[in-house]
């Protein structure tokens, strides 16, 4: 149990660290080994889940289980790797100008602050808290996406901030329904806002209060997973802000969001014992998924690009734990991991090839695999792999999820399918001419530290061949846990 | 139930209710900007009492801590922020233009009754106070979503995303008694840096566009133009 302390408290000593020392040359050093710091406590963390079940703090305000535990773990690696790249890649904006020591000092605190609130929307059992925390995210990013100035950014930061925050909202009033309709449950006491009492008394609690609540929580963290029409947001926080900023929202806050609205959709179905819960999260996650492969065909900026790339994907998600079946939940838990791990892997690649052509226009970034052929084949493995193609761990995710699918509701397989084919098409008409076309005159190879990408794409492809029997262990007690049964 | 069934506490709430609604009928057409956030700060100020008063009621000492919380915060330090800013700012002349006055009113109005129709699962179960208290709060945040979706002034727009949170906060107490003290800290602590964000919010766009109206941010698009 004291590693969750620890692991809080790491983030939050990180923050006062970097509001001191932000600014200096060893700033990054200091921001990577506080990650890899909790990256270590979520890994004693994790081996104490699988070995010793789900544990509850001494005040109830902290609990683990085999669902939060391994996105935790996740979440502590994206945030090692992506702080890895973020050491050389602000150094390199320092370099050239584009902030200053402030802003710099600004970036590594926020980075910690919002590696916190991850933290701690993952590990409270608390309903109330879990909101304060998502809110704290909002919070720690906005400045980040800003960082730069520019007109498009404040732009973008503003309507991040106004979006997420209107959106957020929503899932206040939620959490109040919610605490109503626990408040007429009379054995709840004092607990009526703990996740874990909740889910225990779920079947006690009135049904149309708890239908309304979690319409308003969907909505609300709905935002924050970037779902149709609530998406706005998304691609302008992601294309603005700096790029390893992009890769912790893309391949972090997207899941923590969608983990919020999976607990909440735990205790819809124990009060309502219907499908309501499930189906709403289908439609909205098969809205996602469909707008958004259209939307790929026509950008212009990279980053916009794969941000739309990610609604897609954070769409599926959604629908797959709409569908609720153990396959689907086991082939959505899956498909989180594999597409964080690619999804901030493209984002690093994209940074750096960014830098290199000097733009984020599509049209202006050409020949990356002749300049300089790591970042090109990197660009073009990490995309082949969240096309979904085999061998890598998206396709086995899809396509387990395909087959669960199937099975309940087949004739939604070929709307997926369809999407499926649409985002492989407007990925690739994009990607083919940045990578293979002809290089640009004066343009040079750039310092580039590639290694995270590599690490992700290996463990993505490893992922595809096999999955190692840990995971799927946790996956399967996961999956017990939210659908209750296994995948057979 | 009728009206005169009710004790005086349970009317007076009702009575701070329907202030609270008025005061958002009052900020969707008010145009200046200063009056925005003084009616802004009376909202609060009427929240702090209506806390105050369930606190006394019900006997929630916990309540008196939050009362004091939305009093300060919501009630003064938010609205006097907010007034200094636009001082400071040279905003104090400037007018917010309403488009359609009367649209948007009957607009509020609408909202008013679909947050009563939303309500009516809640009926079966709670006395005619919640019932009306979980409307008007439900009112107060579709209010609120219409203020900020009807004016083109980011100090407007902030009023709006204040008064949303008010009627959140508005919901928790008289439906709820309250949220468990942990959870109200948090989201004050929120709503407190959001308030100083948004301060450099004003800034900052005032420095990339020259103007604090939002239809000038208008450089990004879903798709290319």
């Amino acid at each position: 149990m004291i590693a969750v302390y620890v692991l809080l408290l790491i983030p939050l000593a990180g923050m006062v660290i970097l509001a001191l020392r932000g600014h200096g040359p060893r700033a990054g050093r200091i921001n990577t080994q506080l990650n890899g710091l909790t990256l270590a406590c979520t890994i004693v963390l994790a081996v104490d889940v699988l070995l010793h079940g789900p544990l509850l703090s001494s005040g109830k305000l902290l609990y683990i289980d085999s669902f939060n535990v391994y996105l935790v773990a996740l979440t502590a690696f994206v945030g090692l790797t992506t702080s890895i790249f973020s050491g050389s890649y602000m150094q390199h904006e320092r370099e050239i100008g584009r902030i200053g020591p402030n802003r710099l000092r600004l970036y590594h605190t926020m980075y910690q602050g919002f590696m916190l609130a991850m933290y701690l929307v993952l590990t409270t059992n608390n309903m109330g808290v879990l909101w304060v925390a998502m809110e704290g995210a909002t919070l720690a990013t906005v400045l980040l996406v800003s960082l730069y100035r520019t007109p498009e950014s404040v732009e973008a930061a503003w309507k991040y901030f106004i979006l997420c925050g209107v959106g957020i909202a929503q899932a206040l009033f939620g959490t109040v329904l919610l605490y109503f309709a626990a408040g007429q449950v009379h054995a709840l006491g004092d607990d009526a806002l703990l996740w874990t009492a909740l889910h225990e008394h779920a079947a006690d609690l009135n049904p149309g209060i708890v239908s309304l609540a979690f319409v308003f929580l969907l909505v609300g963290y709905g935002t924050k997973i970037g779902l149709v029409p609530l998406h706005n947001w998304l691609p302008d926080a992601h294309s603005e802000g700096p790029t390893p900023m992009s890769a912790i929202l893309s391949g972090l806050l997207l899941n923590d969001a969608l983990y919020a609205v999976v607990r909440c959709k735990m205790l819809a179905d124990g009060s309502l014992g219907t499908h309501l819960a499930g189906y709403l999260m289908m439609g909205f996650g098969l809205l996602s998924f469909l707008v958004a492969v259209l939307f790929l065909h026509r950008q212009t900026d990279i980053k916009r690009l794969f941000s739309y790339s990610s609604i897609e994907h954070m769409g599926l998600m959604t629908f797959a734990f709409g569908v609720g079946s153990p396959w689907a939940t086991f082939a959505a838990l899956f498909h989180m991991t594999t597409h964080s791990l690619t999804k901030s892997a493209i984002f690093v690649t994209v940074g750096h090839a960014a830098q290199l052509a000097g733009t984020q226009r599509m049209e202006k970034i050409r020949g990356l695999i002749l300049t300089q052929p790591v970042i090109g084949w990197g660009l073009l493995i990490g995309t082949v792999a969240i096309a979904g193609f085999p061998p890598f761990g998206v396709f086995a995710s899809e396509f387990l999820l395909l087959i669960a699918t199937m099975r309940d509701y087949p004739w939604l397989t070929p709307l997926l399918l369809l999407g499926v084919g649409i985002a492989f098409a407007g990925l690739f008409r994009h990607l083919q001419p940045m990578v293979f076309g002809d290089v640009p005159e004066g343009q040079t190879p750039i310092p580039a530290n590639l290694w995270p990408v590599m690490l992700h794409l290996a463990l993505v492809l490893w992922l595809g061949l096999s999955l190692p029997g840990f995971l799927g262990d946790w996956f399967n007690q996961a999956t017990q846990l939210i659908s209750g049964s296994m995948a057979q | 139930m009728a009206i005169e069934g009710l004790n005086y506490y349970q009317q007076a709430v009702l009575l701070l209710a329907a202030l609270i609604a008025l005061t958002s009928f009052l900020m969707l057409g008010q145009s200046r900007l200063l009056r925005l956030v003084g009616i802004f700060g009376v909202q609060g100020v009427l929240l702090a009492a209506t806390t105050a008063m369930v606190a006394n009621a019900l006997d929630f000492p916990h309540l008196y801590i939050s009362a004091l919380l939305t009093l300060a915060l919501k009630g003064l330090l938010i609205p006097v922020m907010l007034h200094r800013l636009v001082v400071r700012m040279g905003l104090h002349r400037e007018m917010d233009t309403v488009q359609h006055p009367a649209l948007v009113m009957m607009g509020g109005t609408s909202l008013m009754v679909f947050s009563y129709y939303v309500s009516l699962p809640v009926v079966k179960l709670s006395s005619l106070v919640t019932v009306n208290t979980i409307a008007v709060s439900l009112a107060v945040v579709l209010l609120g979503m219409l203020l900020m979706i009807t004016r083109r002034h980011a100090v407007a727009q902030v009023v709006g995303f204040m008064s949303i949170e008010n009627g959140l906060f508005f919901a928790a107490v008289a439906s709820t008694q309250g949220m468990p003290m942990v959870v109200e800290l948090g989201i004050a602590f929120d709503v407190l840096v959001a308030a100083v964000i948004f301060g450099v919010f004003f800034f900052q766009i005032r420095s990339s566009i020259d103007s604090l109206n939002v239809d000038r941010l208008n450089r990004l698009s879903e798709v290319d133009r």
